[in-house]
C-alpha cells in the first residue's frame, strides 16, 4: 500500500457554469479516517463522487491508489451512497448475499458479525426497515468489503441517537486501519470528532482548512466544530 | 457513547491521563495485561489509531511494554510505578500552586485552603456523599 491512497490535484468541478470544486488539492494518507465537513453545498458529495470514480473532474487529476479514477477502481472503493440504494424487495439476508456476489472483497463471515451486532432480523424486507436500521445495512454492507478505500457519504444523517451509536461503535470495531482508509462526509461533526484522525473544511467548493483532529485541540484548544466555523469565517 | 472529552487537550493525551491515574490508584496493577487496541478504542470510543498512540507513549514512559504478538503489558517494575504516582504529584500541585499564586494568593492562603478543602472532602466521604 503507498502512503497516499487518494490524491486530488488542482481539481475542478463544473456543473454548467457554476463550480462545485474549485481547483483543490489534498492528499489522503493511508490508514486514516478523515471527515470532510462543511455547509451544505459546500463540494463534500462532490469530492466523494469524484474519489469513487462516480463523476470526472472538468479540470485537475484524482488518483486513487495510484490510478486515475474511474468507474473500475469500484473493485477497490467501497462507497456508501447518502441515497437509498437498496432494493426494497429483497430481505437483508439477500441483500448482503447480492453485495456478496457484487464484490469479491465482500467477506460474509464479518457481514454476519456486524448484522448480529446491528441486532438487524435477516428475514425481514428492506423495504420494511425503519430509517435507523437501514442505516445500519447500508453501513453493514460498507464494512463487510476488505477494500482499501471506504467512502462514506452522510453515514449519520438523519438517525436516532441509537443508530448513529451503532455506526460509530461498528466503525471503531471492523474498519481495519492496518489495511484500510476511510473519507467521510458529515454535519454531525462533534459525534465522530473522536473517530476521526483528520478533517478536511470545505466552503463554497474550496478548501478551508486540513488538519489533524488532535492537532486542533492541541495548538487551538478548540473543539472541532469551532475550529469548522473559524475556518469558514475567515 | 464511550468516554467524555475535553476539547482543550489531544484525546491521547487524556487518555494517557487517566490510565496514569487509574495505574497510581491501583486499578490496573504491576504486570497486568492491556485491553487490545480494539477493544480500548471502543470502550473509550474512539479511533483505535488514537490507542495506539497512548500505547506507544506508555512505552516510552517505560510503563507499559509490548509483547510480540501477546498485547501489551504494565511494566512488573514497581519503582517505574511509583515513580509515576509521584511525577503525576507534583505535576498536578505544580499546576495548582502556579495558578493559585498567578491569582494573588500567597504561600499561607493556599496551604490554609488546601486543609481547609481537604477536611470539607473527607467529611463528605465519611458521609458517603
Amino acid at each position: 500500500m503507498s502512503e497516499h491512497i487518494v490524491t486530488f490535484s488542482n481539481v475542478s468541478k463544473k456543473y454548467l457554469n457554476q463550480y462545485a470544486l474549485n481547483d483543490i488539492s489534498f492528499e489522503l494518507a493511508s490508514g486514516k479516517i478523515t471527515a470532510l465537513v462543511g455547509p451544505n453545498g459546500s463540494g463534500k458529495s462532490t469530492i466523494l463522487k469524484l474519489t469513487a470514480g462516480l463523476i470526472r473532474p472538468s479540470s485537475g487529476s484524482v488518483t486513487v491508489n495510484g490510478r486515475t479514477a474511474c468507474r473500475l477502481i469500484a473493485a477497490e472503493v467501497a462507497f456508501l451512497s447518502e441515497k437509498d440504494v437498496l432494493y426494497p424487495f429483497f430481505t437483508v439476508d439477500e441483500t448482503i448475499k447480492f453485495n456478496a456476489g457484487l464484490f469479491v472483497d465482500f467477506d460474509l463471515q464479518k457481514a454476519g458479525e456486524i448484522l448480529h451486532f446491528m441486532g438487524l432480523e435477516k428475514n425481514k424486507k428492506v423495504r420494511h426497515l425503519s430509517k435507523g436500521n437501514l442505516g445500519r445495512l447500508k453501513i453493514t454492507l460498507a464494512l463487510s468489503r476488505r477494500a482499501p478505500l471506504i467512502l462514506m457519504d452522510e453515514p449519520l444523517a438523519g438517525l436516532d441517537p441509537l443508530a448513529r451509536d451503532a455506526i460509530i461503535k461498528s466503525m471503531i470495531s471492523h474498519i481495519d486501519l492496518g489495511q484500510q482508509t476511510v473519507l467521510l462526509s458529515t454535519h454531525e461533526v462533534s459525534e465522530v470528532e473522536p473517530v476521526l484522525d483528520m478533517v478536511i473544511s470545505l466552503h463554497n467548493g474550496s478548501i478551508k482548512g486540513i488538519e489533524e483532529v488532535e492537532k486542533i485541540r492541541e495548538n487551538y484548544g478548540l473543539s472541532l466544530l469551532d475550529w469548522m466555523k473559524k475556518t469558514i469565517v475567515n | 457513547m464511550g468516554e467524555k472529552f475535553d476539547n482543550t487537550q489531544p484525546i491521547y493525551l487524556q487518555i494517557l491521563q487517566r490510565l496514569c491515574q487509574q495505574l497510581v490508584r491501583g486499578e490496573i496493577k504491576a504486570g497486568q495485561k492491556l485491553p487490545s487496541i480494539r477493544d480500548m478504542a471502543l470502550h473509550m470510543g474512539v479511533n483505535p489509531n488514537t490507542i495506539q498512540r497512548v500505547y506507544n507513549e506508555l512505552e516510552q514512559l517505560e510503563i507499559a511494554e509490548t509483547r510480540r504478538g501477546l498485547g501489551s503489558y504494565v511494566t512488573e517494575n514497581e519503582e517505574q510505578l511509583s515513580r509515576l504516582r509521584e511525577d503525576l504529584k507534583r505535576k498536578q500541585i505544580g499546576r495548582f500552586v502556579k495558578d493559585m499564586r498567578e491569582s494573588g494568593f500567597s504561600p499561607g492562603e493556599i496551604i490554609e485552603g488546601v486543609d481547609n478543602e481537604l477536611k470539607i472532602q473527607e467529611s463528605k466521604d465519611a458521609e458517603g456523599v
